[in-house]
């Protein structure tokens, strides 16, 4: 059974839908890349996943999300408090404001430790400052003791992942952990993610906009454009072979080493906005491979060999007819 | 002579540049000084594309101010086009600085949020003085937001209408509207999507071809230096450790081999060994006598802690390295 089980999860805002009938599973020990650009859904779906959505005015529409055999959809919120933090954590995208300002950092892992493990005091500092120590902070005892502001980015997202880390979750969330960091920092705290996951086998669901990043460290990959899945596979095989014309245009937004000047591509347009959304294939206005089917007629995401598409023209591995 | 020659083929030519900064670290302690840049020799050659790279904190946007006098240099001399330009008097300068523009990394807040597009696109001309009539602004405007791949029905919009794609074309068709031939581009792409990042970089290299600009492009992505610039000038701690002479030069330094092996390619049958570092960034305010990148460099010896290494060069690439890679 997989830690994580989504079947058909749709968020409503309102009378807007931003999330459509997402599903993806995710074993222990493994890492689940959810990718797109801003706009797509991503934190939508991991605000879903933690229970979050009353925060913004949202709620879960329709589907299931399974964790470890527990429904979480409809789950009361007493019932929920003693899952997230503890058994499932989220990692945010910037760390300068998912820390307590007026908080020595310490304090705020440690208040994990004693909350979910019912840790005392003095064995939950020991513990924070144990983590912060495998993190490869450089004198945890004194960072422990410092706020956030004497704190670099790459330090402060290390306090952020130590604090996710003390309430020992089996699954984590991170959404775009990297991406206020210098290119040295953001491959650093991607190897913690991994060795972390390598070691502890807990799973990860990274969210990001950046195919390098899902290439150096997911297993699976999900591909997500204005609120539905347009793509999913493993990493091995959607960059080998992407097949929707969305994943092809963010896999080429990158450069490659040697690659020749001119021959980057960005995709042109942008995402639309909820409410917005054009008919038939959402990524149609920007597709360069439109025909006038996409225009008029919502492309099924189709099932095969572990691949999963939702294009008109998409041809599976493998698949006939 | 050789000299002469070399300063036609470089549009600009900076030596020695140093920039001081000074703070107290209490309201009565002592003052403290910080080299934010510290002697660096940049040649930047006509129509083609420098690179500066290095994280945070490396003195790459202090080197951008600089070159345009934007900040005033503690030493060292900057020449344009042939011109010393701290000899130029400021009335001079105001002049001289239509040929040479920057494009700032953060369209959100470099574009006046009261300003329209077609407003943001003229205060350029009225600040130069020049006040074209009604129908030439139109037809300006025009030209500049074409130039830039926007669409003419923008230009009555105010910044909070575009998104940041949008704003940063602004950006650029701003710096354009001098009709400049050198632009300095501060990290143009480091607040946008992977997506829009390859849209406005192949804009970049759309209008160097077009218009025969000559770029100082600023970073700290190493993958994107490498596939857009012709030279590579990497800086670490205000001061330049290595010139790579073209983007496919293998680097030596190991300051430059760890920043390449933190671009991840979009190949997962190429996934980099990333080495989990335990040295710190030093203290820019008390750096160690020798070289800066020592505390975090595996090759590290005990002559690089004491005796700090000077920039080299072994024909076209330049190192500031002890223990060179092969």
């Amino acid at each position: 059974m997989a830690l994580l089980d989504v079947r058909e999860l749709s968020v409503g805002i309102g009378a807007l839908q931003p999330l459509d009938r997402i599903s993806f599973a995710l074993d222990k020990g493994s890492i689940l890349g959810l990718v797109g650009e801003s706009g797509s859904g991503k934190s939508l779906t991991a605000m879903a996943l933690m229970g979050l959505l009353p925060l913004i005015g949202g709620r879960v529409s329709g589907g299931s999300v399974r964790f470890d055999g527990t429904e979480l959809v409809g789950l009361p919120e007493q019932h929920y408090r003693p899952l997230r933090g503890h058994r499932m954590a989220l990692i945010t995208q910037n760390p300068m404001t998912s820390l307590d300002p007026m908080l020595r950092v310490g304090a705020q892992i440690d208040q994990v430790g004693e909350l979910h493990l019912s840790l005392s005091a003095a064995a939950a500092k020991a513990r924070s400052i144990d983590l912060l120590t495998q993190l490869r902070i450089p004198d945890a005892a004194t960072v422990h003791q410092q706020y956030p502001h004497q704190m670099s980015g790459g330090m402060k997202q290390r306090v952020v992942i130590a604090m996710a880390l003390a309430g020992e979750p089996e699954l984590i969330i991170a959404d775009e952990p990297t991406t206020a960091l210098d290119v040295t920092i953001q491959a650093q705290i991607i190897q913690i993610l991994v060795d972390l996951v390598r070691q502890r086998g807990l799973a990860l669901v990274l969210i990001t906009h950046d195919m390098g990043v899902v290439a150096q460290a997911c297993d699976q990959v999900v591909v997500l454009y204005a609120g539905r899945v347009a793509e999913s596979n493993t990493v091995d095989a959607i960059f080998a072979r992407p097949t929707h014309p969305y994943t092809q245009a963010l896999i080429a937004c990158i450069p490659r080493t040697g690659q020749a000047p001119g021959s980057l591509k960005g995709i042109s347009g942008m995402v639309p906005s909820v409410g917005s959304y054009a008919a038939g294939c959402r990524y149609h206005p920007r597709c360069g491979q439109v025909q006038p089917i996409c225009q008029g007629e919502v492309p099924a995401l189709r099932e095969h060999a572990g691949q999963r598409v939702a294009c008109h023209f998409a041809q599976l591995e493998g698949a006939h007819g | 002579m050789a000299e002469t020659s070399q300063r036609a083929a470089d549009l600009l030519q900076a030596r020695g540049l140093t920039r001081i900064f000074s703070d107290r670290a209490s309201l009565f302690g002592k003052k403290r000084e910080l080299a934010a840049v510290s002697e660096v020799d940049l040649d930047v050659a006509r129509g083609r594309v420098t690179g500066v790279v290095g994280e945070s904190g490396c003195g790459k946007s202090t080197l951008a101010r600089l070159v345009l006098r934007l900040l005033e240099a503690s030493s060292g001399s900057i020449h344009f086009d042939g011109i010393d330009l701290a000899g130029v008097p400021a009335p001079a300068l105001r002049t001289l600085r239509r040929r040479m523009q920057m494009v700032f990394q953060d369209p959100y807040s470099s574009i006046d949020p009261r300003y329209s597009v077609r407003a943001a696109l003229l205060e350029p001309l009225l600040v130069q003085g020049v006040q074209p009539g009604t129908a030439a602004q139109d037809a300006r405007v025009a030209s500049l937001m074409a130039m830039v791949g926007l669409n003419p029905t923008l230009a009555a919009s105010y910044p909070h209408q575009l998104s940041g794609g949008q704003k940063q074309r602004v950006g650029i068709a701003r710096a354009l509207a001098m009709q400049p031939d050198f632009l300095v581009l501060d990290e143009p792409t480091a607040s946008l999507d992977v997506s829009i990042q390859a849209q406005i970089i192949g804009l970049l290299e759309q209008l160097q071809q077009d218009l025969g600009l000559t770029y100082l492009f600023i970073s700290h992505d190493l993958g994107l230096v490498r596939y857009f610039c012709n030279r590579i000038v990497v800086m670490y701690l205000g001061r330049v450790v290595e010139i790579l002479p073209d983007a496919r030069a293998a680097p030596r330094h190991p300051y430059t081999r760890s920043l390449m092996d933190s671009t991840f390619e979009p190949d997962p049958t190429r996934r980099r060994v990333v080495t989990l570092l335990h040295g710190e960034i030093p203290d820019a305010f008390d750096l160690p006598p020798g070289c800066a990148y020592a505390a975090r460099c595996p090759q590290a010896s005990a002559r690089c802690r004491s005796d700090r290494p000077v920039l080299t060069p072994d024909g076209a690439h330049s190192l500031a390295c002890h223990h060179p890679l092969s």
